[in-house]
């Protein structure tokens, strides 16, 4: 009988504690979607952020956040696809396979704040460019990779190994193998790993700080020639990121609308980083039925 | 020799393997060289850096000249991420086992996708939400100023709570269904069969995630900075404010020049870093060897 009521009890706190994490959860989206609901709207979206008057917006934070983003993206994918087709189709055991796996390791678990400090070191003092995107989008390109080396190799293993025998006997060398079957194979895990790990990435601050700089200078949206220093496009201009904007708002904001600017530019984040998980699982399922033609 | 397609696609590939590594190393050079300034150049002893709460970057030589020490923000760091662990270690284990044994159908649809979306949600917005909610709570019903360890721990126990509910989920996954059936064929009750048997069988899966949570907690910066209050002192209760290593780096590193002592050692507080996110790796690692032996 002792342990039967031992076992309810147990029960009984095992459920309590699975209703504490939803109701955080449920408490932390409501709290920002309710207060930030209220801020949302065209202008706030649009709007550059002010520094003392009340009634900024948030335009050019998000713009740079998705600009970061895509910079960053076009350096980390090609070396980080290349990087999983290794692991995942030449590497054999050895002493470059191990010490690359304890490398993405290692890159995987350090500190943002350490990479910003790298970043600092490297892009912004050696390089002389000072804050600038390109400088924050070579941080990120460092938090990225692990990921991507890794979603690439899953997803390069899940492809059967039937299509890359077949492949080979008719005669195709290994890379035209991984080229016109392993790659087309892996693409649905493949997409939903980039914007998986894009997700995780936009919300990044610590290692922006000091990379990206938190200054936003005014931007000309008509001024499309990239060399010119108030052109949106200009990579090698200050960028003040979405999630640097938040930090900064909180910790150091002058403006009276303060709280107003905080929970719409959070509201904003969550919304955004909650649309890319959707926008994963949904886009590597419908990529996956295409091809499977179910 | 003809320089085949396959040749280029190996060469390109092992090619970026070998970038991947060098960056791991440029980092880890470029810390270290930073880090060690304050000790070659500046001559700071390691004994008084690491074991010193001592600090005044900036005194002037007639008040008795600079010093850095950085216990208090070292102790800061490990209190704030053990508390966070203890708090979060035990939810997630009871997290993972519902959903792995208690309820797979509330778990699989209600709570695995809730965690996920706890791990997506970013850390500014972590500490954007411990700054509005958690502080001036704190502040109204437990007293001092709000800006306290307590919040810094909470803050982090939610954030790290998925890394350690989704290595715990993997390694509950993992184990032979015939053990589950054994032990309830001997006539355990489900809690016995998950104490006695699951839970040990799962041991290294947990606790690599419970080292990777620490290891996350112990490297946050901004969400822990905005709630912590960031006052240089040991904190003597959980309800006072209290810095870390991450915090420091965080407020100061823009506003010292650098090459100045001050700026070097927040350098040396980087490497600190660097150096204890490897030794978690290793403590990983060993766990994992370990588990694989004994099997």
């Amino acid at each position: 009988m002792k342990a039967r009521s031992a076992d309810k009890l147990a029960t009984a706190i095992i459920w309590a504690g699975a209703l504490i994490v939803i109701a955080v959860l449920a408490s932390i989206i409501g709290y920002i979607l309710f207060n930030g609901g209220k801020s949302i709207s065209w202008d706030f979206l649009t709007k550059p952020a002010q520094v003392i008057h009340s009634g900024g917006g948030i335009g050019p934070q998000i713009f740079n956040s998705f600009y970061l983003l895509a910079l960053s993206m076009l350096i980390t994918i090609p070396v980080g696809l290349l990087g999983g087709i290794y692991l995942a189709e030449y590497a054999r055991p050895s002493k470059l396979t191990g010490g690359l796996r304890l490398c993405i390791e290692t890159l995987n678990s350090l500190p943002s704040i350490v990479i910003g400090l790298f970043g600092l070191l490297v892009f912004v003092n050696m390089t002389g460019w000072g804050y600038t995107l390109m400088s924050g989008a070579l941080a990120l390109t460092v938090i990225n990779l692990p990921l991507i080396v890794r979603y690439t190799e899953e997803a390069l293993q899940s492809v059967p190994a039937s299509l890359r025998e077949a492949s080979l006997a008719l005669g195709a060398s290994h890379w035209q193998t991984i080229v016109k079957v392993v790659l087309p194979g892996a693409f649905p895990g493949l997409v939903s790993g980039f914007i998986i790990t894009s997700g995780r990435v936009f919300g990044e601050a610590a290692a922006l700080l000091f990379t990206a700089g938190m200054s936003s200078p005014a931007l000309d949206f008509s001024q499309w020639n990239i060399f010119n220093s108030s052109s949106p496009l200009n990579p090698f201009r200050p960028a003040e990121t979405l999630a640097v904007h938040i930090w900064k708002v909180n910790t150091e904001g002058l403006i009276p609308d303060l709280r107003r600017v905080a929970d719409g530019s959070a509201a904003v984040l969550i919304l955004i980083v909650l649309g890319f998980n959707l926008l994963a699982r949904w886009l590597g399922h419908r990529i996956y039925r295409h091809m499977t033609a179910t | 020799m003809k320089i085949t397609s396959d040749t280029t696609g190996r060469v390109l590939s092992t090619g970026a393997a070998l970038v991947t590594i060098l960056l791991t190393l440029a980092i880890i050079v470029f810390i270290a060289t930073k880090g060690l300034s304050t000790f070659i150049i500046n001559g700071v002893p390691v004994k008084d850096f690491l074991f010193s709460t001592n600090w005044f970057p900036d005194r002037p030589l007639e008040e008795g000249g600079p010093q850095v020490g950085v216990l208090a923000f070292m102790l800061g760091s490990i209190i704030v991420s053990l508390l966070a662990v203890l708090v979060s270690a035990p939810l997630s284990v009871a997290c993972a086992v519902f959903i792995r044994e208690i309820a797979p159908f509330w778990g699989q649809r209600v709570l695995q996708p809730a965690i996920e979306i706890l791990a997506g949600i970013p850390s500014v917005v972590y500490g954007y939400i411990g700054l509005s909610l958690l502080v001036p709570f704190i502040r109204e019903h437990l007293g001092g100023l709000g800006f306290s360890v307590l919040a810094g721990f909470l803050v982090l126990s939610v954030m790290i709570l998925p890394t350690i509910v989704s290595m715990s989920v993997d390694s509950l996954r993992a184990l032979p269904q015939e053990w589950k059936e054994a032990a309830y064929a001997l006539g355990s009750t489900r809690w016995q069969t998950i104490r006695i048997v699951l839970l040990p069988a799962a041991r290294s899966g947990i606790i690599t995630g419970v080292v990777l949570g620490l290891a996350r907690a112990f490297g946050e910066a901004l969400a822990v900075q905005m709630v912590i209050g960031n006052t240089r002192k040991i904190p003597g209760s959980i309800l006072d404010p209290v810095i870390t290593l991450t915090s420091a780096i965080t407020m100061d590193m823009g506003n010292t020049p650098m090459g100045s002592l001050w700026s070097n050692s927040l350098w040396s507080m980087g490497l600190l870093l660097l150096f204890i996110s490897c030794l978690f790796i290793l403590v990983v690692r060993f766990v994992v060897q370990r588990s694989e032996m004994s099997q």
